[in-house]
């Protein structure tokens, strides 16, 4: 084991395992955060945290994290790049381990421009593999990236996130491949609605082997109305949606039961794609829906916690 | 090449306030070669600046003069006597030219007229886009002749985010992906092996992080000069 959280342990005793995404508030209030790690806790492995994601500023992860770890969930830290350089990245992550964080993502972050702060300077002193590589040798070597001894040790179980739909679709592979090499033990990849393409890019990542040497996580965002699915296929970076999709939310009846039933529908199919090890529920604002979406899917009970 | 864009006129009034007599000093090296600091447009800015004095009692004077460059000593040396007769000089210079002139008159008052955007290339007519960040560490010999640290939002080093759609970047539809033009380049070079090494953290002191940098040659200084 190299962190012992319970995401690791849950994936490495070859589980299908079960995440899900907790938006901070856009404000200080603790209880937001324990209402929905509330929620999300019997059904779920481990709990993201975004950090300040589409660059809205919201409570800060770490926090965020501290108080889902209170409540006995396994938090993932989710870390950018578009908002600290390496000095603040090293002290954040040194203090995470120090508050009992086992998992942390490494992300490169949406542009500041896309943002409620659009006139923010964006820092990106590293990219995402860079700072796996920063995150890696803290654990494996008890070393800053200067070189430098730390004290203590830093057990932490290092994700990071693919987009199978985003371009150019061969080199997405040969990312992950720098991911894994850097020293990524799970993947969580971008919300998946077209799964016949992710099926084809998790066949060229069983050709590289990579599905023998990293835990990939298929992410969905359950659409909860018309509206939202048009905006996701329109407005989202990197998310691709169907126009069939935005049809059947449109003609829908009940539109919040029909996204959670597209959201059934792809987990049932992905669960069948191989190399795949679990699903990573992003419902973000909608938290809410994600027992009912483990229940249904037949994901419980959860294996450990 | 040096790019820059002429400030808003309500800008530039709001600059020349305080003064009576002003030289629009233009530059006739790069921003003279990118339309936006040469003496013709010292000319327009200029035409401009009086039409809105016209209604005025006692409107301001504009004198309008070009240099070669305004970035080096001997061409701010013919402008001597000019600075000396007006209350404050208006360069279209970029930030170095300006920031020259007032080296080199201490006690002239040195106004920017235009703001310097970036070192770039035109792309068709009318069309001027970033190309260099001067970061001090080129490395585009590794990514087929284009600059990710530049043309790339985020100045990625490993490869596109997962915002690069359809070959565009996400923050606009009119910002190539950097990536997806160094993808498609080592392609056709048939050098895409190269793109799967994985780029360690950048040594960033190269560049304006490391401080305001200064480069001394003394294979160029004169003899008996420090």
């Amino acid at each position: 084991m190299k962190a012992g959280t319970n995401l690791e342990k849950v994936l490495e005793s070859g589980a299908f395992a079960v995440t899900a995404e907790i938006g901070p508030p856009k404000g200080t209030a603790a209880r937001v955060v324990q209402r929905k790690g509330e929620t999300l806790k019997p059904y779920v492995d481990a709990v993201n945290v975004t950090n300040n994601q589409t660059a809205i500023v919201r409570m800060c992860s770490l926090a965020s994290c501290v108080i889902l770890k209170q409540l006995g969930l396994d938090p993932v830290m989710q870390i950018v790049c578009r908002d600290r350089n390496r000095i603040a990245i090293q002290s954040d992550i040194l203090g995470a381990v120090a508050l009992g964080i086992g998992n942390i993502l490494c992300l490169s972050g949406d542009h500041q421009k896309l943002g409620n702060q659009p006139d923010a300077k964006g820092v990106f002193d590293l990219d995402s593999i860079q700072l796996i590589q920063v995150v890696k040798k803290l654990r494996d070597e008890k070393k800053l990236i200067c070189g430098e001894e730390i004290s203590g040790e830093a057990p932490l179980f290092i994700g990071a996130a693919e987009n199978p739909y985003a371009d150019p679709f061969e080199y997405r592979v040969v990312r992950l491949l720098k991911k894994v090499k850097a020293g990524a033990d799970f993947i969580q990849t971008q919300a998946i609605y077209d799964v016949s393409k992710f099926a084809q890019w998790m066949e060229l990542v069983r050709d590289k082997g990579l599905d023998q040497q990293v835990h990939i996580l298929a992410g969905v965002i359950p659409t909860r109305s018309a509206g939202m699915a048009r905006y996701m296929r329109d407005y989202v970076a990197g998310v691709y949606v169907p126009d069939e999709l935005v049809t059947r939310m449109e003609v829908a009846r009940d539109a919040k039961e029909e996204g959670v039933k597209i959201c059934l529908e792809i987990i049932e199919q992905i669960k069948e794609i191989p190399g795949v090890h679990g699903v990573h529920i992003m419902a973000v604002g909608w938290e809410d829906i994600v027992p009912a979406i483990a229940e249904r899917a037949g994901l419980l009970p959860r294996p450990i916690g | 090449m040096i790019t820059g864009k002429q400030k808003p006129l309500e800008e530039i009034q709001r600059l020349i306030e305080p003064y009576r007599k002003v030289l629009i000093l233009g530059c006739g090296t790069c921003v003279t070669i990118r339309y936006c600091g040469g003496e013709k447009e010292v000319a327009t800015l200029a035409s401009a600046l009086r039409l809105s004095e016209g209604m005025r009692n006692n409107p301001r004077t504009f004198i309008e003069y070009t240099i070669k460059r305004q970035c080096e000593q001997e061409f701010l040396d013919e402008i001597t006597d000019k600075v000396k007769k007006v209350d404050a000089v208006l360069s279209l210079a970029c930030g170095v030219g300006v920031q020259a002139l007032a080296e080199q008159f201490p006690l002239a008052i040195a106004l920017p007229g235009i703001n310097t955007t970036f070192i770039g290339r035109p792309e068709e007519l009318g069309v001027l886009s970033e190309r260099c960040l001067a970061c001090g560490d080129c490395v585009i010999g590794l990514t087929g002749g284009i600059c990710p640290i530049t043309r790339c939002a985020k100045s990625l080093f490993n490869g596109p985010c997962g915002g690069s759609v359809n070959g565009k970047c996400e923050i606009s539809p009119d910002i190539p992906c950097a990536w997806q033009l160094i993808y498609d380049r080592m392609a056709k070079l048939n050098l895409l092996d190269k793109l799967v090494e994985i780029q360690p953290l950048r040594n960033w002191s190269s560049s304006h992080s490391g401080g305001p940098r200064r480069i001394a040659r003394e294979d160029l200084k004169l003899p008996g000069t420090g």
